[in-house]
């Protein structure tokens, strides 16, 4: 590409670059076998000589910030008295007792459908509205398209405590205080400027020549949305819901001022076991778990798109 | 409109029809363009725009909802007692270590690990996804692990490995810290750096995978070592991606809620901003005041966020 452009360059440059030209071809053309040994060695650290002790050190640093959740996940599975003992008793026999007590608390049930709910529709929801908007953001911008994503992003960085208030006035006012409805509503907005980003950055990876190609044949937004839009940029959007889904499920400081004994979602479900209660180590972890496991599922099934998503598209 | 201006497209009109009519045309083309976009702004405009004007106007109030008779213009009034309140001031300069110094050490952390991943070794796929873990703990049950399963002083992991090593050389009497009372910030930081390293991490990681290896390799070929390799090469290629962590990281950690809430109640010092505004409105129902510690906390955040959206697009355009 840029190659026969330079070479079409008929002015005499420096000779150094003359040579370049005459480089430039033989290398494009021996680009298809001189690439996979060289994305091999890209694999290797171009200064790491494979040393094991590194390897160790990797694993044992895993171990280590690992160490905490498994901790959380095994605690969850012994007695009460087993689970409070110094030193800790790794080796302790395994009993499902904490799970019983947590789904034997007449909450654990309703705040864990309560925050699918809330998740599962906002996600809907934000897919609805951003898959359009990015369309409108990158295939086909907008004039100002630029200004439009900073402004959208701008409003995800502004504290959600500042908004608090007003939101709590409203709702006592127009009576959805407590009603999952606003949770919902409140989930899409926060989420939506971050969905369109991400999608965005998804979208552009789809080829321009086939949308002109669709638009040639006539085929309509939809259409084009379907056909040529949807099979690219799928592994996007998947990430981009199950990103979604991730903040809306863990979010508390919204669900803490606005819901209550009705509405109270998993997070919140898990603020009453902020103050100790005598031994109750294995039914914290127990709840600790089975809250974090649509989160820790989601997020290792988006485990290739996270930093793309994270980093709002900026990072691949 | 002013007259002159549509006398002037009248002679347009009558001169000529059709520059009206390609202003029409395209007009309603911007619009085909724009319609998709419209009903996700329009909603996040209605969404966030509007509590936040809400909320300017309620700092201007005095407003107590414990006292609904004296409810007035309060002039810049609650702003002074923001900042002549010691309780307030603290929870400001509290909100800023802990964002420092978390943000800081998961950096720091975060790019050591991402090094180590960046070698190939077995299991490097295991190891990633065990790097992960802490960012997919839900943050309240994050606060939770530590507070109860962790910094526990009677029967915490850190204790009893204290407890258990120290039996391990025969000694009876193990250092025990009360760590949630004894250093109370610490160990919030603690918690949150566990959360947030990987996070650092990944977006680390994906800086040193998108180096050019052809700088590398001429480096190598001039006998570079290693650590000048890091410094001249790596260190510059990773600045950008350093700064988009720091500032997402940041804005986020700001806004910290879930872990002073749940680990310490913003006790012994370690209220900061998010908490010291949730408290005056739910406790002491003082909406003026909690509305101009609002609007601070905003006034904190666009200054950070610049720095973001600056980092932001700085990557955006090299990308393309």
């Amino acid at each position: 590409m840029t190659t026969s452009g330079t070479q079409h360059q008929s002015e005499p440059g420096s000779a150094r670059r003359t040579g370049a030209q005459e480089v430039a071809p033989a290398a494009t053309a021996a680009e298809v076998d001189a690439a996979p040994p060289r994305q091999t060695y890209r694999k290797h650290s171009p200064l790491s000589r494979p040393n094991p002790l590194w390897g160790v050190l990797a694993w044992v640093v895993g171990l280590l910030f690992a160490s905490p959740a498994l901790w959380m996940v095994l605690t969850s599975f012994h007695s009460e008295v087993d689970a409070a003992t110094n030193p800790p008793s790794l080796f302790a026999p395994l009993t499902l007792d904490g799970y019983q007590s947590f789904f034997g608390n007449s909450n654990a049930w309703p705040a864990l459908i309560n925050s699918a709910t809330a998740s599962v529709v906002s996600t809907v929801l934000v897919l609805v509205l951003s898959i359009p908007a990015a369309y409108a953001l990158s295939i086909r911008p907008v004039k100002k398209w630029s200004d439009v994503l900073f402004f959208l992003l701008s409003t995800r960085f502004l504290p959600i405590v500042a908004a608090v208030l007003p939101l709590y006035i409203f709702a006592v006012w127009s009576g959805a205080l407590d009603q999952i409805g606003l949770l919902i509503a409140l989930y899409t907005a926060m989420n939506l400027p971050i969905a369109v980003w991400m999608m965005r950055s998804f979208l552009a990876e789809v080829p321009v020549e086939m949308l002109e190609a669709a638009q040639l044949d006539g085929a309509g937004l939809i259409r084009t949305l379907r056909s040529v839009v949807a099979p690219v940029a799928m592994p996007g959007i998947a990430a981009t819901a199950l990103i979604c889904f991730i903040f809306s499920w863990q979010e508390l400081l919204l669900a803490r001022s606005l819901t209550g004994v009705v509405a109270g979602t998993a997070p919140v479900f898990l603020t009453s076991f902020v103050t100790s209660q005598g031994l109750f180590l294995a039914q914290v972890s127990a709840a600790a778990t089975i809250v974090s496991l649509p989160v820790l599922l989601a997020g290792f099934a988006a485990q290739d798109k996270l930093v793309q998503g994270l980093s709002l598209g900026a990072v691949k | 409109m002013s007259v002159s201006e549509t006398t002037a497209e009248q002679r347009t009109v009558l001169q000529d029809p059709s520059p009206q009519e390609k202003r029409a045309a395209s007009r309603k083309a911007g619009w085909v363009r724009r319609a998709p976009l419209m009903p996700a702004l329009v909603f996040v405009i209605i969404m966030t725009q509007l509590p936040f004007a809400t909320t300017i106007v309620i700092s201007f109030m005095s407003w107590n909802a414990l006292r609904p008779d004296e409810r007035g213009f309060a002039g810049f009034g609650n702003y002074a007692q923001v900042f002549s309140d010691s309780g307030l001031r603290s929870s400001v300069f509290t909100t800023i270590v802990l964002t420092i110094v978390v943000v800081g050490v998961s950096l720091v952390l975060g790019l050591l690990i991402a090094l180590l991943l960046d070698r190939h070794f077995f299991g490097r796929g295991v190891v990633r996804t065990m790097m992960i873990a802490p960012f997919l703990v839900v943050p309240v049950a994050a606060a939770l692990l530590w507070k109860h399963a962790i910094l526990n002083p009677s029967y915490g992991l850190i204790n009893g490995v204290l407890t258990w090593v120290w039996g391990l050389f025969g000694s009876q009497n193990p250092p025990q810290v009360a760590w949630l009372t004894q250093f109370p910030l610490l160990s919030i930081e603690a918690a949150l750096i566990w959360q947030w390293t990987p996070f650092m991490m990944l977006i680390l990681l994906a800086g040193l995978q998108s180096r050019p290896a052809e700088a590398f390799e001429a480096a190598k070929m001039d006998g570079a070592s290693p650590v000048q390799a890091f410094r001249y090469i790596t260190l510059p290629h990773l600045r950008r991606y350093i700064e988009l962590g720091a500032t997402l990281g940041a804005i986020f950690i700001v806004q910290n809620f879930d872990a002073v809430f749940t680990m310490t109640s913003g006790a012994l010092g370690t209220a900061n901003l998010p908490y010291t505004i949730y408290q005056t409105f739910f406790v002491r129902q003082d909406y003026g005041l909690a509305a101009a510690q609002g609007v601070i906390v905003v006034i904190g955040t666009i200054i950070v966020a610049t720095f973001a959206l600056r980092s932001v697009s700085s990557l955006l355009k090299e990308e393309s």
